[in-house]
């Protein structure tokens, strides 16, 4: 641990690494400054458009054409709540599948994250048929239930891996002192499932909030989240990078900032608790 | 958690607001992301003071987003939206199906007998119109007259293939990122195959013949797509095979090119000083032809329908009369001039001194009366449409025609290879959906 | 050590979420199921009925099918192939100590957060266009010409769009397991005398066998069903050169608005993917248990 790194070979690596960071970053550093550009400096070369002046016109547009903060909030209900509807039903399902492991537990388990893989624009008549026929079209309710229900297998997945870690012998202990099911579960299995939990819910609130099929497909002027807000900056008439730029970064920036702060958990959830 | 908690009970009491304010109507404009779409969103105040009871609430999408989110919506009887955007592809369609509540009962001052009659025709069923056309647009040739000039050439008022090649060898310069010509290439029934389309009727060519068996197997459609490749290869811009409209309209508007044939509402952009570098040196000449008595120029209108279904009718005919009216015009003429009036619609407008100052008015005028959506070809056809055939299935299958003839045009597959492709998936589709025997 | 009394609860527990996850995968299932052997065109509401396994022969005799096929596999491939060796580099170098760490880190988990249909769209216009794109403008300040990523090389440039956005995923999960790895069983190696690619050959890479097995696994499951990137980039084109089995339901279902073979093409899509899950399970399942 305590091995004297050279200065040298320390400064090496930090040029090395920080390259290879901004070259990863680059493209979302690019659309940060083209979308602080007119529409006409942004489609000049490079050392033209850097140099032309800045102006926060892009936003202005973007912000008049499109009500932004009520896209936002739909796309926070939405991505919130279908993941803490999914907790709710998940962490007894995946409680039970870990501690009380059946022979075909894992096939389940296989099974279910499977039916992630079908495309979904199979399925869209069938489901708007059934949205129209319970009122949920364009509603935020009828998208939290889809979403809770495509994400799922994945909730249920990664609580399970990380149950799995928590050792039974703990939950034998507390109850040879006589907890009741109710106190085991409060007591003694939540504080030590808590960490794993945030992270699942993390990594649950990104995909929801990115998820650009159903969102788009089954709303329309009420419950339409930043993914839709997006839709109608795609390919314009004319000139567009700027306002492309200024949307995208709109729609990007929540989930970009809730990522960083809590990148930590987020590693660990991404991981389905298997890599530690 | 709070954070969440207090998150769903705003989400509740936005949705108490909501209620309590819908003593008035609220109708849902589905609506294409265009430039003259997005100026009546901003001209919105005007429809308020006349209309204080109404709402308007927009959804605006990219345009072929845009139409798939309204087909599943009208099929499915989804009742999501009031007035909907939609072409003269669908109009035809949908009219017959019953979608659409016909609109034969504007007011007397609406006065129907204005619109264009090549649009009114393409918008109307049976004897009914089914929708209003918000902007018509065909296509024409855009070119550089200061290139033509220092060239020493001229461009005809309505020149030939030939000249347009012609001239497009002579205004490229590679070394200068000047193209002669730009063209779309881009895959999808309104993209590469809207021009193609247009381009081969002037060729002589056709989709169908009376017995609706597919054409590609013939010499025209070879002979269009031949011409096509040739001017494209030497003279138009490299990934042109990616290009669509505004792909184009980018180039153009930087002045990497010589001509631009395409939509005529693409004329008001290229004239606009402020995002164009080459403003004020745009001609423009009809689409080009070939002798047989047809121009390869389309015609098209972006149009305002009610679906059959819509509980607000009389709040959503009274926003279509208002969004395509003569006091629109005027109002958003009086706001942002006279250039970016939607054009194409009303002979009013045509016959108005100020608009005729415009230099694209009379050709636009001039290309939307020369194209026939009834007898687009040479020869006789079974269908209607232009630059499309106005059936439910060319939607897909002109998109897959279209991928074939996009990779000639990126060199990753042979031209007889692309029509043998096109002419068989065409047989097998046209087969499939019951109108070949 | 399961006694009667937790099994019962547990089945309590589990039924509400087994019951909601079996309607969610029943009753699509079934309705899509249904579809498929029914004639239903969204644009022709009269010609309905029973189809029998024609919408089944026509999608799967389309002659953009086996390209599907054939290209979903190399997008899987490709993007698995890049992201792995990828991650794995990157993960060494972020793993050396060095100035920033926190920020550095940053930078390269953000694209992990940005939506597909934006990552595609950026780019398309603002990188990949051959005139105006970024690397364009660049080639050109070299004296070159913009390449067209899109019309010559679509389906490596989709690769290369869908890798950008799996590269922060597989890296951190490598990186997280290379942290966990025995700095003293290293400094031994290297005492006697492994030189540094053995290391990694020995010791590195069977501690990192289980990230790489769930960075495979669930990269897998989320590569098979793209199409954002392909819808807002080349449509599948040109030709067929970028179509993959998602796209092809999508233009099937959407585009043709026939539902029916839009169904039969979801159920043929499940069935193939359930017939690569059960191979990856058997190929690498077995690197998950602990």
């Amino acid at each position: 641990m305590a091995r004297r790194i050279p200065t040298a070979r320390k400064t090496l690596t930090t040029a090395a690494a920080w390259t290879t960071g901004l070259v990863i970053f680059f493209p979302i550093l690019w659309i940060v400054i083209l979308s602080f550009k007119s529409e006409g400096d942004a489609i000049a070369p490079p050392l033209t458009m850097l140099s032309a002046p800045w102006t926060t016109e892009a936003y202005t547009t973007v912000q008049e054409r499109s009500d932004y903060f009520k896209h936002f909030w739909n796309s926070v209900v939405i991505s919130v709540g279908s993941t803490l509807i999914g907790l709710a039903i998940a962490i007894p399902a995946a409680w039970a599948m870990a501690f009380v492991p059946g022979r075909r537990t894992r096939d389940l388990l296989m099974w279910m994250l499977s039916t992630k893989m079908m495309p979904a624009a199979g399925v869209l008549v069938p489901m708007y048929l059934l949205f129209r026929n319970f009122g949920l079209l364009d509603t935020r309710i009828g998208l939290v239930g889809v979403l809770t229900l495509i994400n799922l297998p994945i909730i249920v997945w990664m609580l399970y891996t990380y149950f799995r870690e928590i050792p039974g012998e703990i939950l034998e202990a507390a109850r040879m002192d006589g907890a009741t099911l109710r106190s085991e579960i409060l007591y003694v299995l939540t504080p030590m499932a808590v960490p794993g939990i945030a992270s699942t819910l993390l990594l649950n609130i990104i995909l929801a909030w990115n998820e650009a099929f159903w969102t788009l497909r089954l709303t329309a002027a009420n419950a339409a989240p930043l993914t839709a807000f997006i839709a109608s900056y795609s390919s314009p008439e004319g000139l567009f990078y700027a306002k492309l730029s200024a949307a995208s970064v709109m729609a990007i920036a929540p989930i970009l900032i809730l990522g960083w702060f809590s990148q930590k958990q987020l590693v660990r959830g991404l991981t389905f608790g298997a890599v530690k | 958690m709070t954070f969440t908690l207090r998150a769903l009970l705003g989400a509740c009491a936005v949705g108490a607001l909501a209620a309590a304010a819908s003593a008035e109507t609220t109708i849902t404009v589905a609506t294409v992301n265009n430039g003259d779409m997005i100026r009546m969103q901003g001209l919105m105040d005007d429809f308020y003071a006349k209309h204080p009871d109404i709402k308007v609430e927009w959804v605006t999408l990219e345009e072929n987003e845009l139409r798939q989110r309204v087909t599943t919506d009208i099929a499915t009887k989804g009742g999501q939206f009031d007035v909907l955007t939609i072409g003269t592809y669908e109009v035809p369609i949908w009219g017959k199906q019953g979608w659409l509540i016909g609109l034969n009962d504007l007011p007397a001052e609406y006065d129907v007998d204005d619109l264009l009659p090549a649009i009114r025709g393409g918008l109307t069923v049976d004897g009914t119109l089914y929708a209003a056309p918000f902007y018509g647009e065909s296509s024409m040739v855009m070119y550089r007259k200061d290139l033509m000039e220092a060239a020493g050439m001229t461009m005809p008022d309505a020149p030939t293939w030939d000249d347009i090649k012609a001239a497009a060898a002579a205004m490229t310069d590679k070394s200068k990122e000047q193209y002669g010509i730009c063209l779309r290439g881009k895959a999808g029934w309104g993209e590469n195959m809207a021009f193609l389309t247009a381009m081969s009727n002037s060729f002589g060519a056709k989709w169908f013949d009376m017995d609706w068996k597919p054409q590609f197997d013939q010499q025209p459609w070879k002979d269009t797509l031949t011409f096509y490749l040739d001017l494209m290869n030497n003279y138009g811009p490299p990934g042109a095979s990616n290009n669509g409209f505004n792909e184009n309209l980018a180039l153009f508007q930087q002045g990497k090119c010589g001509m631009w044939i395409d939509a005529t509402v693409a004329a008001s952009f290229v004239t606009n000083p402020k995002d164009s570098t080459v403003a004020d040196k745009v001609g423009f000449a009809l689409a080009p032809d070939k002798g047989l008595g047809k121009r390869g120029n389309w015609l098209w209108a972006w149009s305002l329908a009610i679906p059959a279904g819509s509980q607000k009718v009389d709040a959503a005919k009274a926003f279509i009369d208002w969004a395509t009216n003569k006091d629109y015009l005027a109002l958003v003429a009086s706001k942002e001039g006279w250039a970016n009036v939607p054009p194409g619609t009303r002979t009013s407008l045509y016959e108005n001194p100020e608009y005729a100052k415009i230099p694209f008015a009379k050709m636009t005028l001039d290309s939307i009366n020369a194209a026939d959506p009834n007898n687009p070809t040479v020869d006789k056809v079974p269908y209607v449409g232009v630059q499309f055939v106005a059936i439910p299935e060319f939607q897909g299958i002109g998109t897959a025609v279209g991928q074939q003839f996009s990779a000639v045009l990126a060199g990753q597959t042979s031209l007889d290879d692309a029509l043998a492709a096109a002419q068989q998936l065409t047989l097998r589709e046209m087969t499939k959906a019951g109108y070949i025997k | 050590m399961a006694t009667q009394h937790s099994r019962a609860a547990a089945r309590l527990m589990i039924s509400p979420a087994v019951a909601l996850l079996l309607i969610w995968m029943i009753v699509p299932l079934t309705m899509t199921i249904w579809f498929s052997f029914q004639q239903y065109n969204l644009l022709y509401p009269d010609r309905t009925g029973f189809a029998g396994w024609s919408n089944y022969v026509y999608f799967v005799t389309d002659f953009r099918f086996a390209p599907a096929i054939r290209n979903t596999l190399v997008l899987v491939l490709g993007v698995l192939a890049i992201t792995m060796i990828g991650g794995i580099l990157l993960a060494l170098l972020l793993d050396q100590p060095f100035w920033g760490q926190g920020i550095v880190r940053l930078l390269v988990l953000a694209p992990f957060f940005v939506m597909p249909t934006v990552s595609a769209l950026v780019w398309k216009n603002m990188f990949m266009n051959p005139v105006n794109g970024f690397f364009a403008h660049i080639a050109k300040a070299f004296g070159g010409q913009g390449f067209d990523f899109l019309g010559q090389a679509p389906l490596f440039s989709i690769i290369i769009m869908v890798a950008w956005q799996w590269l922060p995923f597989a890296t951190l999960i490598l990186l997280t397991a290379l942290q966990s790895l025995d700095r003293e069983q290293m400094e031994a190696a290297e005492m006697d005398g492994a030189g540094p690619l053995s290391r990694f050959v020995y010791i590195t890479l069977p501690h990192l066998t289980r990230a790489i097995t769930v960075v495979i696994l669930i990269q897998t499951i989320f590569l098979l069903s793209v199409y954002a990137e392909i819808l807002v980039t080349t449509n599948g084109g040109p030709g067929t050169a970028s179509m993959n089995l998602p796209f092809l339901v999508y233009l099937a279902s959407i585009v043709d608005n026939d539902v029916g073979m839009g169904a039969a093409g979801g159920v043929i899509a499940i069935i193939l993917a359930n017939i690569v899950a059960f191979f990856l399970m058997r190929a690498i399942g077995k690197n998950l248990d602990a």
